[in-house]
């Protein structure tokens, strides 16, 4: 049977709409407004998960984003489950099915338990220290333990969700919807600010909005009914913009902010669909208020991590929030007054209270005294010094404390039933977001707190994340604050009547002592990493000094709730260990997201074809029709071969390799970048960017270019064409146009603004279509009868102004394949057009359209470079055995100094040559390594193979190779060293096919 | 994210910006005459100050245009950002 621990009614749980849903597979039901933590508490449900590295039971612990045991995987489908999910932030939903994580077979009983007991062999670094050696062993090790780490299952398919992302601007953003960020937010907005409220929560009201004390009093209201008041004033502000479920992941520099909406998680399943799921803001705040609020702070002692252990304002709020018991027999433990205030809250809802333990010696305040008044027995300078109850608490052992609180004023232990433990150490401001955006933080004595000290943008911290625990502390600074911060004379709360009770000091003992050593205790300070005080102690006695070291070695908050309730106490024990301040020591590095963030929200809608723009050409459609495989160059979409009838790749480009050798071939070079250049010194421009001398290049003749860094290496080459005295266009690589242009504005710019030259990028302005073979000037003549092609008159390297069907088109004569060959460009819109006239005057000469791959093989058959394969960024033109484009004569141009350094002119760089293979039908693989013995070891690798095929026209295996000295080896046989042999190759001249060029004029 | 004030369009977001590295290196105007160590020093050597940077910045995805800007490594403070060609406004 059931236990129904929902023991009050609350205003924000809607008792008449019940909700069913699933946990490990037995059905509850909670009601609208809970969360699936408060839903299980109020169904007894304690037991929600293991512990990482002990498998030991854990329970929930907290209220809210920081909870670090109960997490749990949503949804089973295996396209839309989700790990790691915080039970004390999902919202339930009709249909809801989450499952306990890291343990099976089952919570109840799990294998990986075992762990618990093999303890003392698992201290902290010993995956470092075990599976060092032998080496050889690592595979096996790693097998098992990838398969025991990782906490959840990720999805196995696709997301089918929808995400999304929206900028905001704002003259305001406050990060927090408790009282003093509700103060901020009005304040703000009514001085006609466009101010932006967010709130991690369903609700907003933070801590107060359910705190119902008679001591706690605003203008002689109940603090939570001023609040409710203020809230509903809220919602008519203009300006005033408040988004709830909305956590902020990261606050970068320059107030740039990252939010995470949640919009559907909460709705039931089939009102999720085709929404937007979850959407990533990103803001841009003029004034950021951090109003983030305060995290409560646990006790380290041993066995501190059963179910049923929870920090005292959860166990607050699930009472005043939700109306839910979390234990009969409830003993709170403490270091502070807040734990009384919860005490006299659960006693007044019916929720027995059996005792308080208090490590101070006194306390003297309202609610201490009302506390003992209403009977509640407390025991003072005591402290919890064992748990009993292996899935839930049962017991508890108190001892007496010695006065430095390090001992025991005396042997007698007492021992108390319980079944749930309400702990609180005291409050830490949430200082994570301040600490991202690069505020430096001080550490506060009294309290032993880190607080905002420095801001590095224009921003604040008010409420408790900037050190104000009590209301009227809160009231009064946050507006002094304000008032400053967005210079305003008066705001509305400047008269506030506040009255509450003044708590006395905290005090802070990081590690509570215990009876047994320390060696045979558990005082967790890391519960979802299962990192102990010991382990802690441990690695500073191993010699690890910073606080980062210590850290990683123990895995201290380094889980997925990033250490939010631990990190102080093992600053602490560090700080105490070491015999140093807590405040020498600094904190770790605080770094986004704040509360993890799927991976569907930072991608947004970028997924699938929206993952990067790309761009087609003109004749796009037509390569489809065709069939084309496609190959991606930048962001360019190519045709890459053109099979026919099932052929395979080679066979493909076999087949278009000698077509258009033998006869004629087109090929879309629409992609190659285009610069339009113009002004009166666009020769002299030329000059001084490409190696090779242009004054002399008369009007209408074209000139191939190779650019340099101005470290010497090859950059980009294409061909250049003068159209007129004062207009050039120059041809890039694909993939290099937008470097290239940006490059050369670049040079215009900053180095020789003197020069009259304007560039303009024509790249998508004109379709270009490539017609090479021995067939193409017939091909070329039919479609443009009245264009004389004779070599006198349109020669090799020359360029033409022309009509098709009265549309105008520019022809170069050119050639990348080393035939007779034609690039007619075009204006973009007629580029199809073009290329299927082409096409049909072609086909007496099956014309054969060729992609990509055939381009490449044609090319290396003449030993042309395709900088970016056959260079890598470390290839001068000399290593290139391009000495003949290298202008002797030229004073400067760029990259030209750099060819003369010592580096650059040794004699045993790699340099570019041509590689045969013994067995002529043997293709190399691309990236092969070429070495010159195959017995030594380790062996000289002496370079790579960069582009290989196999010819067609020359029946041969080629091969274009980068090898140290390789001009001067002519004829030296070498070995491609591969998995199951050794390749035996020769150098050769890298030009294979046609070396005196009689094609180009045939 | 820096917001960046270009001095041609105003302020824009630092994605619509292209870094380009250490401000007022002159390239030689006589590389020739150069030695090595000289030559190498104008094309490998880069200040990386923790501190007070010049740096080149470049409206890529806006007006195109290059300028200068000054910012403070230390906390990415923009001190100023002034035209190619013009003095430094602050030392």
């Amino acid at each position: 049977m059931l236990k129904n621990l929902r023991v009050t009614t609350s205003k924000y749980i809607d008792e008449t709409s019940r909700i069913s849903f699933k946990f490990n597979g037995k059905a509850y039901f909670g009601y609208k407004g809970d969360t699936l933590a408060s839903a299980l508490l109020a169904n007894d449900v304690h037991l929600v998960g293991r512990s990482f590295k002990y498998h030991r039971p854990r329970g929930i612990m907290t209220s809210g984003s920081e909870e670090p045991n109960a997490i749990v995987q949503v949804n089973n489908n295996t396209a839309l489950t989700e790990p790691n999910v915080r039970a004390t932030e999902l919202e339930i939903y009709h249909g809801l099915e989450a499952a306990s994580q890291n343990c099976w077979p089952s919570v109840h009983f799990d294998i990986g338990g075992i762990n618990n007991f093999l303890s003392p062999l698992l201290p902290a670094g010993f995956y470092y220290k075990t599976f060092m050696w032998p080496a050889s062993f690592w595979e096996k090790y790693e097998y098992v333990i990838r398969h025991s780490a990782g906490l959840g299952k990720s999805p196995t398919e696709p997301d089918p969700d929808i995400y999304d992302h929206k900028y905001i601007h704002c003259d305001v953003l406050v990060i927090g919807a408790g009282i003093s960020g509700i103060i901020a937010a009005k304040t703000a907005a009514k001085n006609n600010l466009k101010t932006l409220l967010l709130d991690e929560k369903n609700e907003i009201g933070g801590s107060t909005i359910y705190q119902n004390s008679e001591h706690v009093k605003i203008n002689d209201q109940n603090s939570s009914t001023w609040l409710e008041n203020e809230i509903s004033e809220l919602r008519n502000i203009k300006n005033l913009e408040i988004k709830t479920r909305t956590s902020v992941a990261a606050y970068h520099g320059y107030n740039y902010l990252l939010a995470r909406e949640n919009l559907t998680d909460h709705l039931p399943k089939n009102e999720k669909n085709k929404k937007i799921r979850q959407r990533l803001l990103k803001i841009r705040a003029k004034k950021v208020i951090v109003a983030t609020g305060s995290l409560e702070r646990p006790l380290v002692f041993n066995n501190n991590d059963r179910p049923g252990i929870m920090l005292s304002s959860a166990v607050k709020k699930y009472a005043d929030y939700y109306g839910v018991a979390t234990g009969q027999k409830n003993i709170f433990f403490t270091n502070n007054d807040t734990a009384y205030e919860s005490a006299i809250s659960l006693n007044k809802k019916g929720i027995k209270v059996k005792a308080i333990i208090d490590i101070r010696e006194q306390s003297n305040t309202a609610f201490t005294k009302e506390a003992e008044n209403l009977g509640i027995k407390v025991y003072r300078s005591h402290t919890v010094v064992n748990t009993e109850g292996y899935k839930k608490i049962n017991k508890i052992t108190i001892m007496e404390l010695s006065r430095d609180g390090q001992s025991f004023a005396s042997p007698e232990k007492i021992e108390l039933d319980c079944d749930c433990l309400a702990i609180t150490g005291g409050w830490t401001p949430a200082v994570h977001l301040f600490t991202q955006s690069g505020g430096k933080l001080k550490f506060r004595e009294k309290d032993q707190v880190f607080i905002p000290d420095i801001y590095p943008s224009d921003q604040i911290s008010i409420g408790s994340s900037n050190g104000d625990f009590e209301l009227d502390d809160i009231i009064k600074n946050s507006t002094k604050s304000l008032k400053e911060f967005l210079n305003i004379n008066e705001t509305e709360f400047d008269n506030l009547e506040i009255n509450c009770p003044k708590d006395n000091e905290i005090r802070t003992i990081w590690l509570l002592p215990s009876d047994k050593v320390l060696g045979k205790t558990k005082p967790f300070v890391d519960y979802q990493n299962d990192a102990t005080a010991k382990d802690i102690k441990l690695a500073l006695k191993e010699g690890f000094k910073s606080i980062e070291h210590v850290k990683r070695y123990t895995t201290t908050g380094m889980g997925t709730d990033q250490g939010k309730l631990g990190n102080m106490h093992a600053l602490g024990i560090i700080a105490d260990t070491a015999g140093i301040k807590v405040g020498e020591l600094g904190t770790t590095t605080f770094r986004p997201p704040y509360t993890p963030l799927t991976f569907g929200t930072m991608v947004g809608r970028n997924v699938g074809e929206y993952f990067d723009a790309f761009r087609r050409t003109p004749m796009n459609d037509w390569h489809i029709k065709n069939k084309a495989e496609f190959e991606n160059v930048g962001q360019w979409k190519r045709a890459w071969y053109y099979p026919k009838n099932n052929e395979t790749m080679h066979d493909a480009v076999q087949r278009e390799s000698k077509a258009a050798r033998d006869s004629a071939g087109i090929l879309d070079a629409s992609t190659l970048g285009k610069i339009d250049i113009q002004g009166t010194d666009a020769s002299e421009f030329l000059n001084r960017v490409y190696t090779n001398a242009w004054s002399k290049l008369a009007i209408g003749k074209c000139r191939y270019g190779l650019m340099l860094n101005e470290d010497g290496m090859v950059y980009d080459d294409g061909v250049t064409t003068r159209l007129d005295e004062n207009h050039y266009i120059m041809t890039t690589t694909t993939g290099g146009a937008a470097n290239v242009l940006g490059k050369l504005e670049d040079y215009l710019q900053t180095e020789w603004p003197e020069l009259d030259v304007y560039l303009s990028s024509v790249t998508d302005h004109y379709a270009t279509a490539s017609i090479c073979g021995p067939n193409s000037k017939k091909i070329l003549n039919k479609l443009i009868p009245d264009l004389d092609l004779s070599d006198e008159s349109f020669p090799h390297m020359s360029f033409s102004n022309a009509k098709i069907d009265n549309i105008k088109c520019r022809i170069m004569r050119i050639s990348f394949t080393g035939e007779h060959s034609y690039e007619i460009n075009i204006q973009a819109n007629y580029g199809e057009d073009l290329w299927k006239k082409c096409m049909e005057a072609g086909k007496e000469f099956n014309i054969t359209p060729y992609g990509t791959e055939t381009m490449h093989l044609l090319r290396a058959e003449k030993g042309f470079i395709i900088v970016g394969q056959d260079t890598d960024g470390t290839m001068t033109p000399i290593d290139l055995q391009m000495d003949w484009i290298v202008s002797k004569k030229k004073y400067d141009f760029i990259g030209k100094r750099s060819l003369y350094r010592s580096d650059t002119m040794k004699e045993d760089r790699k340099q570019l040559v041509g590689l045969i293979t013994d067995n002529t039908s043997e293709v190399l693989e691309e990236g092969a390594q070429i070495v010159a013995n195959t017995n030594a070891t380790p062996v000289a690798m002496l370079g790579h193979v960069t582009s290989s095929y196999y010819s067609p026209n020359l029946n041969k295996s080629i091969a274009l190779a980068v090898v140290r000295g390789g001009k001067n080896m002519l004829g030296q046989k070498l070995f491609i060293p591969m998995e199951d042999k050794n390749i035996n190759v020769t150098i050769v001249d890298p030009v294979f096919f046609d070396k005196e060029n009689v094609r180009l004029n045939a | 994210m820096f917001l960046i004030t270009c001095p041609f369009c105003g302020e824009r977001e630092q994605s619509e910006f292209k870094a380009g590295g250490e401000a007022h290196i002159e390239r030689p105007k006589q590389p020739t005459e150069l030695s090595d160590d000289e030559w190498a020093e104008y094309l490998f050597m880069r200040k990386n100050i923790k501190g007070i940077q010049f740096e080149r910045w470049n409206h890529a995805h806006g007006c195109r245009k290059w300028f200068n800007m000054i910012r403070d490594t230390s906390n990415d403070t923009i001190k100023a950002v002034y035209k190619m060609g013009e003095k430094p406004p602050v030392k």
